[in-house]
């Protein structure tokens, strides 16, 4: 017999993931007005760089938050980088690249079985990007996403999401696919 | 192709305006512009506000050679190649930090901040004279300069200063790398370095700063969208005037002039950094009067420095690590006095800008790294490049900016001008020669 805290929270899981698995296939298929709607107004979308560091500096292999990043995007910029994208002359990506996100490892870090409307938890999961484009052009992007998730109209919203990718240097010759 | 064997200049014909893409895709002439080119010229290496104290340092690169930039005890800034002098090894591989000293973590030989070596394994038992420690310190640069705080250097003893390296160039570095209001305070780098590979040959990304206005159609999407300092579509906040100069030591600048007018509107979407902006313009104006509108926009610094001095405010450096491959680093600057809010401000403004990133700077790999694949094949390699736009409209001097000038910003001198002293390195044995 499972508790009722425990079924909640099983059922809060499972709306985390069906959120997840909704985003990538938004941006797979490539519709970025609707994937914008999965975020809060007040997103701070983050994706910070990362550095070379000693063990005893082993907090510090990210750059802080008033450091210089790869991105970090209110929703008006967000908003932006999908206008440019519907341009159809954003030649980074035009002609389109292929994109695949598998999502994994999902755990909802914060000690709740539910979220009532305007609360917020935090939750991890893993991120496996491939994207190919023209030929022979391939990026495989493997990371973390660190994501506050809050219940927003009776959905779930992203309020705030930080991108940790496993390069310091970065492989890729630019970064026009959503992580 | 073994070696140009002086015939660089063959393959460079300014006066036709014609490249030849060998010299982008060509193993041979890679290697060969490794050895003529980047073991002479002066390079970029950082600024001083990256190491600030001493035991600071900062893991930077010259070409290809991982360096290490660091302030020894004395407050003394040096540059080291990062290559332990007993067998090798990377003695320092984190990117930044404070040391006492430079450890090797292969056979433990250390290093002190100076470069001396001053640690050997069984020293006492195993080595004997004429072995001196003296002799095996870590490779110093053989000139160093620092510059309004930017750091360069050169390993060849017999380059000419970097005053002389700049020649009239220096006039844009000056003023560009001088705090918004024109006099004699600091800029300081904004935290760390972006760090990218890209698919291409340096040289087309140390051309395109030097003054390529033409490729400026490629970024229209973004300039729809409007990313600028202001609301509304566009990049950046009018610049006035735009007006090429290029110099004969291969560097380029394009330029932006503005009436001295009193007010001036930038930044707007900021209203603490617009009014830091004109508070600094008012103090501009009068340091430097008729003057005061001019901003280096864009240069490279040759070879591979490249620069926007205005909006953004960023040091581009294209570390070449094969004829195909580059390394880009990003630098982003502000004024050491503005306040917090405008370097906040600016940050995120720089990073939607540039970088892998950047909204602009995006559309730029995408364009280099497919003219570089494209003029691989046998094919491709028998068609020059074209750069004849602007031929035979050269202005010549300037009263105003020094250099060689031109009224059309889309002119091509520029790169001409780069590409001319790139095959003068190439061919010339020694530095009589250039």
């Amino acid at each position: 017999m499972i508790d009722a805290n425990r079924a909640a929270y099983l059922s809060l899981l499972r709306e985390v993931e069906d959120l997840y698995y909704a985003e990538a296939d938004l941006l797979d298929e490539r519709h970025y007005a609707a994937w914008l709607d999965l975020f809060t107004d007040d997103i701070f979308y983050w994706m910070p760089m990362r550095k070379n560091v000693p063990w005893e500096a082993r907090d510090q292999d990210t750059t802080s938050e008033d450091d210089i990043a790869w991105i970090e995007d209110d929703k008006a910029t967000l908003t932006k980088r999908v206008r440019q994208l519907e341009t159809g002359i954003h030649w980074a990506e035009e002609p389109l690249s292929r994109v695949s996100h598998l999502i994994t490892n999902i755990r909802i870090v914060d000690p709740v079985h539910e979220l009532r409307e305007g609360e917020a938890m935090r939750v991890k999961c893993r991120f496996f990007v491939y994207r190919n484009r023209l030929e022979t052009e391939t990026d495989t992007l493997v990371g973390r996403r660190e994501d506050t998730l809050r219940r927003d109209g009776g959905t779930l919203k992203i309020a705030r999401r930080k991108i940790l990718i496993e390069q310091s240097v970065l492989l890729a010759k630019n970064l026009t696919v959503f992580l | 192709m073994k070696s140009l064997n002086g015939s660089a200049r063959a393959l460079v014909d300014t006066t036709a305006g014609e490249i030849s893409r060998e010299i982008y895709v060509n193993d041979d002439i890679y290697r060969e512009e490794q050895e003529r080119l980047f073991a002479r010229a002066w390079l970029f290496v950082g600024h001083e506000s990256q190491v600030p104290n001493a035991g600071d340092f900062l893991v930077s690169r010259m070409g290809e050679e991982s360096v290490i930039l660091t302030r020894d005890r004395a407050g003394k800034v040096h540059v080291f190649l990062n290559s332990c002098r007993h067998r090798g090894m990377k003695v320092c591989r984190y990117d930044d930090g404070n040391t006492k000293s430079f450890v090797c973590p292969y056979h433990a030989w250390s290093y002190d901040l100076d470069g001396r070596l001053i640690g050997v394994q069984d020293f006492e038992n195993s080595y004997r004279p004429p072995f001196d420690r003296t002799d095996w310190g870590l490779v110093e640069v053989a000139q160093l300069a620092i510059f309004r705080g930017t750091i360069w250097a050169t390993w060849d003893k017999d380059a000419p200063s970097f005053d002389d390296y700049l020649g009239e160039a220096r006039f844009a570095l000056d003023l560009g790398l001088r705090p918004w209001d024109g006099g004699d305070g600091e800029t300081e780098v904004l935290g760390s370095i972006q760090k990218w590979i890209v698919p291409c040959n340096w040289k087309l990304i140390a051309e395109n700063f030097a003054g390529d206005a033409l490729h400026v159609v490629s970024h229209r999407s973004v300039d729809m969208v409007g990313i600028g300092p202001t609301q509304g579509p566009g990049r950046r906040d009018d610049y006035g005037r735009p007006h090429l100069a290029a110099y004969p030591g291969g560097h380029g600048v394009n330029y932006g002039i503005t009436p001295p007018v009193k007010e001036r509107s930038n930044y707007t979407a900021s209203p603490v950094t617009a009014a830091y902006f004109q508070r600094c313009w008012e103090k501009r104006l009068a340091r430097l009067g008729d003057k005061a509108g001019i901003v280096p926009l864009i240069g490279t610094i040759f070879p591979n420095t490249s620069f926007h001095l205005q909006q953004p405010r960023t040091i581009l450096v294209s570390h070449p690590r094969g004829a195909c491959e580059t390394e880009m680093w990003r630098i982003y600057l502000v004024d050491k006095e503005a306040p917090e809010e405008a370097k906040r401000f600016l940050r995120l403004y720089y990073i939607r800008y540039s970088g892998p990133a950047g909204m602009t700077e995006q559309d730029d790999m995408e364009n280099w790294s497919y003219a570089t694949s494209a003029s691989r094949g046998r094919i491709a390699r028998r068609y020059p490049y074209n750069y004849k736009s602007g031929l035979g409209t050269e202005a010549g001097r300037d009263p105003v900016i020094p250099g060689f000038a031109t009224p059309r910003n889309t002119s091509e001198q520029n790169p001409r001008i780069l590409y001319k002293r790139w095959a003068e390195y190439m061919d010339a044995e020694d530095w009589s020669a250039l």
